[in-house]
């Protein structure tokens, strides 16, 4: 058989160039399917991991969805914040270990502000239970104190050290700067690949600070309290957008949020994120569909010419195949030597295609991380194993066509191909 | 063994089951060593003949018996075994291997036939020998197949039939792309090898002057049978 198997190589080889060309348009899309597969797995993974380690995120009351987008992702508004009275009576059921506030609404260059305790960097964790780290500096101490997330760092080119001012929402609107109060940088966050990069982190004080002189949401003219002077005011605020909350015990969870969700005091929301995140990936889920969709289409191309490339082969190889009649081979071996040339050819499109996606993986890594994505895994996942092996599958499949029509013509001509 | 190469009896096959046959043929022997001139004009069936010949395609009746096995008996796959083992082709043209070079088109036969490998004996040597033989010079044995003359490519295909000694040689129409003074010179290097060889020759053409190389011919007429 490998005699047989060494003259197919040595044909296929022959044909090098329109079968090259063929293999370059599996591996094109063998690579597209891959590397479809495996953006959309990381940026699945680094979305529902945008937040780990809390049990609830809670605010008041809206859609689960909504609650996420704002408390998470920072991505639109909270229509209704949650009294602090009510935070404290929450966070001392007995079987909460911890609890973070959140308090959002100011931004920085278009960058969010999240108001929180130092204790948000110790138990706000991400991805596979990853902490925050502190590439440079540490926790706010100061009321006037702010920690960076990575990209805003990168993006703005701060340092521990540069001072910055806060704008109102969402800093569309001139004169409502917070400049009469700067923020010394004295801590800056390591990339997570998650909301957290693109977030100034201050103290919750220091919100209730800048806006002691507003009252609705402006500035009252002519009314100014100054930096230094806030300390002798309190600072506690009257009001949070949300609180993250880990419990002593997971099991513990469905009566807890039962609890916050039937809170007498005021409506309140509580959410699972991982749940809340999946069903927001739903909603998203339809272009991870389309760019599938697509990718199985350029595999369609590929093989389709695969396909078209044996097929008009054929005829300049039915004295190939005469000659190989004649030296004993049987219609079933000309089967075969097309079905091995088809699957050669896909087989070898797979393996250069995940050679290819590894290498793309491996140095377009921090590239993808720009857009926020955790770095792409290098090895392949199980799920594409099976991508691979139904490319092979098609392959072979494909291949059957040309190799039926070779079996006929080969059974037709004998020893003498009529042509 | 029988003494005969080939033996044919009450032979028909039709393409199509209401087509008229396109071979019937009442009887043929051909005996071991000697070479047959087998002629007739166009669509007279000695393409097909030779298929049957070969083991390619399988009679509606009768029986052909090569070497004293007949072929009906043996199954699909071990009629294709036979064929490399015991009969050498040789075609009208296009033998080759373009991509090969002459040496491995010559030795193919030995790659796939374990008995014509062994009894070639170092089929390198004796396929260097065969081209020799054949008017080739070493100069051409290492080129790649696709390079060499018409006239030049027929003699390989004619070591190619002839390595390993198998006991029939056909060759069907070899000469038709070969000038009168060539076609000849074939003939006779490749009737000279066969005789070395102990092979039986069937030579299938249309032209009857080339009659006179062979010890015996044989006419087919298509659907009136001699």
């Amino acid at each position: 058989m490998s005699a047989w198997l060494r003259l197919a190589l040595a044909s296929a080889w022959n044909r090098r160039l329109s079968l090259g060309l063929t293999l370059l348009s599996v591996i094109l899309a063998a690579t597209l399917l891959l590397s479809v597969e495996r953006i959309r797995q990381a940026a699945r993974d680094s979305f529902a991991q945008s937040v780990s380690g809390s049990d609830l995120v809670v605010g008041a009351r809206t859609s689960p969805v909504q609650l996420v987008l704002y408390s998470v992702f920072r991505l639109g508004e909270a229509t209704n914040n949650l009294d602090w009275a009510s935070y404290r009576k929450i966070a001392a059921d007995p079987a909460i270990a911890w609890s973070v506030p959140l308090s959002l609404g100011d931004s920085h260059r278009g960058y969010s502000v999240l108001g929180t305790t130092p204790e948000y960097f110790v138990h706000f964790h991400y991805g596979d239970r990853q902490p925050l780290v502190f590439a440079d500096g540490a926790a706010f101490a100061g009321i006037f104190d702010a920690v960076l997330g990575a990209e805003v760092a990168g993006r703005l080119g701060y340092r521990v050290g540069d001072h910055i001012t806060l704008s109102h929402g969402d800093g569309g609107l001139p004169g409502m700067e917070h400049d009469d109060k700067p923020f010394t940088v004295v801590g800056i966050l390591a990339p997570t690949g998650t909301p957290v990069d693109r977030t100034v982190h201050v103290g919750l004080a220091a919100i209730e600070a800048i806006h002691l002189d507003w009252i609705g949401g402006a500035p009252v003219p002519g009314f100014n309290i100054g930096a230094e002077v806030v300390q002798k005011f309190d600072l506690t605020p009257k009001t949070i957008t949300a609180f993250l909350v880990g419990l002593h015990q997971r099991a513990e969870v469905f009566r807890i949020q039962r609890r916050i969700n039937q809170f007498a005091d005021e409506p309140l929301l509580a959410v699972m994120p991982g749940v809340a995140l999946d069903q927001l990936w739903q909603t998203v889920g339809v272009v991870e569909r389309a760019l599938q969709a697509v990718s199985w289409l350029v595999l369609a191309v590929g093989l389709a010419g695969l396909m078209a490339t044996m097929l008009a082969g054929l005829d300049q190889r039915r004295r190939e195949m005469a000659i190989l009649r004649s030296l004993g081979a049987g219609p079933r071996h000309i089967l075969g030597l097309l079905l091995l040339e088809s699957g050669l050819v896909s087989l070898l499109g797979c393996l250069l295609g995940l050679a290819a996606v590894s290498l793309l993986a491996g140095t377009g890594g921090q590239m993808l991380a720009a857009f926020g994505l955790a770095a792409l895994p290098l090895a392949p996942s199980p799920a594409e194993w099976q991508l691979l092996a139904a490319v092979l599958v098609c392959g072979l499949l494909v291949g059957l066509l040309p190799a039926w029509r070779a079996y006929r013509l080969s059974l037709a001509d004998g020893l003498i191909p009529r042509s | 063994m029988s003494a005969a190469a080939i033996r044919i009896d009450d032979l028909v096959f039709r393409w199509r089951p209401a087509a008229a046959p396109a071979v019937r043929l009442a009887t043929l022997t051909v005996d071991a060593g000697k070479s047959l001139f087998l002629h007739g004009p166009s669509g007279a069936g000695k393409s097909t003949l030779l298929n049957l010949l070969g083991g390619v395609l399988q009679p509606e009746r009768g029986r052909i018996e090569v070497l004293g096995q007949a072929l009906g008996d043996l199954p699909a796959a071990r009629r294709d075994a036979f064929r490399a083992d015991h009969l050498g082709f040789i075609f009208q043209q296009f033998n080759l291997l373009p991509w090969l070079s002459t040496l491995d088109n010559v030795l193919l036969p030995c790659r796939f036939s374990q008995r014509r490998a062994q009894r070639a004996g170092d089929p390198a040597a004796e396929a260097r020998r065969l081209l020799a033989a054949l008017d080739l010079d070493a100069a051409v044995h290492s080129a790649p197949a696709g390079q060499l003359s018409v006239g030049q490519q027929q003699r390989v295909a004619a070591a190619r039939a002839l390595i390993g000694r198998p006991e029939i040689v056909i060759a069907d129409e070899p000469t038709s792309a070969l000038d009168a003074a060539r076609q000849d010179a074939f003939i006779d290097l490749l009737l000279g090898e066969a005789r070395a060889a102990g092979s039986t020759v069937v030579f299938v053409s249309h032209d009857l002057r080339l009659a006179a190389h062979f010890d015996a011919s044989f006419a087919l007429a298509g659907e009136s049978p001699t």
